[in-house]
């Protein structure tokens, strides 16, 4: 056993080395060398941990790492990268879970942490602290699972808004704050469970109304609520690496959900809301659009147009990675430039379901990072552009955004795809966007619709090229 | 007069540091945590924001600090076997987290 100092110290440079991990990150070469940074501060964390006196239970202990840790190695193994953003949101469940386990199990025992007062019982710091992350991680718990169940498909992704809704979170957050309190008063187990309870309701209620496409904002923002539950449980135990690892997810879970509502135009007040997306959206544009005129050929079309471009810049979206169709876009990718084709994909940041979702799926499908740009990176380059090529996107190329002030999603920042001299849309029908708005682009001259699945287009064209 | 005065406001600030809440210090590393978390994280490039997610995911994991300490006791109660479920959680994260991270990153590569 080391001394008192000595476990300070060394929680110190775990901490150190988990903000080592997430600098790493900055790019991809140097984000290797982080992730194993980030490895060794866990060891030694654990390692440190598991040698202070009071650890007996050795073989139990292990027992449990190895369980968890088998059934962890072997999702991570097995899981499609276009299933990344349910597993996230699986893997946040289990943080809030066990945030709730550990509080619970302070509370029954508080001599276990040394957080117990002279008097018996509870320190009162400590019984806020622990209301505080009992209920941040029981919300992120539900709150993650029926995220998952969305992303899954386990659940319909579509809003689910009753009338009442938000008068009733309301009503139950006062209450369960208001049992918190009781609790911190207290300390009796009966407001400390309708507190945990009603938290656990809350993280369901919470995440129901809000629909499929707004996920990459809820899953940035569980993903911070699992750093705070972290950063909660450092308080309770007082130990400092805890606080530190808790505040660095907490507030990276914050800057991405500011990133995705921005690249929405909207506010985390206005997506926490919900409903968007629903049948409320619909009606703004959606009735003419069945009798306007507009262009569909065939994948032969497409290849022609493809192969005739110097320059070709490809838009993907959430329908790539349903149809799963970025390795056989990969090979249609090297077929053309093997033609003298310069090809670059242009990324939108709510592409997909979660931040970076596009971004994953095409490195897996050995797509060099080089050729994939992002939304302010590339969007000057499409008025020097042959072919616009959007699979499976829409709502991010909509023109009405910039164009259109009465649009649901007017000043949400788009890829300039109509500057492109040509445009080829792959989608499955004239179906509108997530935001059931109808998009001027399918109508426009220059624009070809390829009805089709992401990846039959994808191989149909390969095959005509 | 005035060293009297002095030596009364040493006492009083000596006496004022050793009486702080030991909250106050966790909440001083807490404040500046959450700033080096700011600024690490908007230098990730946003090509590698999933794999931040599955990586702070993992980080979040540290909460197995927590639950070892709460599987300490040699018997078996509620706390112990509530502790030693959340190590199995959290164990879930780690290894997960960090390998799938690891898959993830494999994957980014130049063009050749």
């Amino acid at each position: 056993m080391i001394s008192a100092n000595m476990v300070a110290m060394a929680y110190l440079l775990a901490a150190v080395l988990l903000i080592l991990a997430l600098k790493g990150l900055s790019s991809p070469e140097s984000a290797r060398r982080g992730n194993v940074f980030g490895m060794i501060g866990m060891v030694i964390a654990v390692l440190v941990t598991l040698q202070l006196s009071q650890i007996h239970n050795y073989w139990w202990i292990f027992a449990s790492m190895a369980a968890g840790g088998v059934f962890g190695m072997f999702v991570a193994k097995k899981i499609p990268m276009t299933h990344m953003p349910q597993l996230v949101a699986a893997m946040h469940s289990l943080v809030g879970l066990a945030a709730v386990l550990i509080a619970v199990s302070a509370f029954y025992n508080p001599e276990g942490y040394g957080i117990a007062a002279a008097a018996g019982g509870l320190k009162v710091s400590s019984r806020i602290e622990l209301f505080l992350g009992t209920f941040i991680g029981a919300i992120t718990f539900t709150a993650s699972i029926i995220a998952f169940s969305k992303l899954q498909g386990l659940i319909s992704g579509k809003p689910l808004v009753f009338k009442g809704q938000h008068p009733l979170n309301l009503v139950l957050g006062i209450v369960m704050i208001g049992s918190g309190i009781g609790f911190c008063i207290t300390q009796a187990w009966v407001p400390f469970l309708v507190m945990l309870g009603i938290a656990l309701v809350l993280g369901v209620l919470l995440i129901v109304p809000i629909g499929g496409a707004d996920m990459p904002v809820i899953v940035s923002m569980l993903n911070s609520y699992s750093g705070w539950a972290a950063a909660g449980i450092g308080f309770t135990l007082e130990n400092n690496m805890l606080i530190i690892a808790g505040a660095l997810v907490g507030s990276s879970g914050a800057i991405l959900s500011f990133i995705m509502t921005r690249a929405m135009n909207r506010s985390l007040f206005n997506v926490l809301l919900g409903g968007f997306g629903g049948e409320g959206g619909a009606p703004s544009a959606g009735a003419p659009a069945a009798q306007r005129p507009y262009k569909s050929g065939s994948a032969e079309d497409a290849a022609f147009l493809l192969s005739n471009a110097r320059s070709v810049i490809i838009v993907p979206g959430y329908g790539l990675a349903v149809a799963r169709a970025q390795h056989v876009l990969k090979e249609m990718v090297d077929a053309l430039i093997k033609q003298g084709v310069q090809v670059r994909f242009a990324i939108h940041p709510v592409a997909g379901r979660m931040p970076g979702h596009m971004n994953v799926l095409l490195a897996e499908a050995d797509v060099p990072y080089d050729l994939v740009e992002e939304m302010d990176e590339i969007n000057a380059e499409f008025a020097d552009t042959d072919v616009a090529l959007v699979i499976g996107a829409n709502d991010v190329t909509n023109p009405a955004a910039k164009t259109d002030p009465s649009s649901p999603i007017y000043g949400m920042p788009v890829l300039d795809v109509a500057k492109a001299e040509h445009v080829v849309f792959i989608k499955r029908s004239l179906s509108p966007g997530y935001a059931g708005l109808d998009n001027d682009l399918f109508y426009m001259d220059k624009t070809m619709m390829l009805f089709s699945d992401a990846k039959k287009a994808c191989e149909a064209i390969l095959q005509a090229l | 007069m005035n060293e009297v005065h002095a030596a009364a406001n040493a006492a009083q600030a000596a006496h004022g540091a050793a009486a702080f809440d030991p909250f106050i210090f966790a909440f001083t590393v807490f404040v500046l945590a959450v700033f080096i978390g700011y600024h690490v994280v908007w230098n990730v490039t946003p090509a590698l924001h999933t794999p931040l997610m599955s990586l702070t995911n993992a980080i979040s994991s540290i909460i197995i600090v927590g639950a070892i300490l709460a599987s300490g006791p040699l018997e078996l109660n509620l706390a112990t076997v509530l502790g030693l479920f959340a190590v199995g959680l959290v164990s879930v994260n780690i290894f997960g987290g960090f390998m799938v991270t690891q898959r993830m990153l494999a994957m980014f590569k130049k063009r050749r």
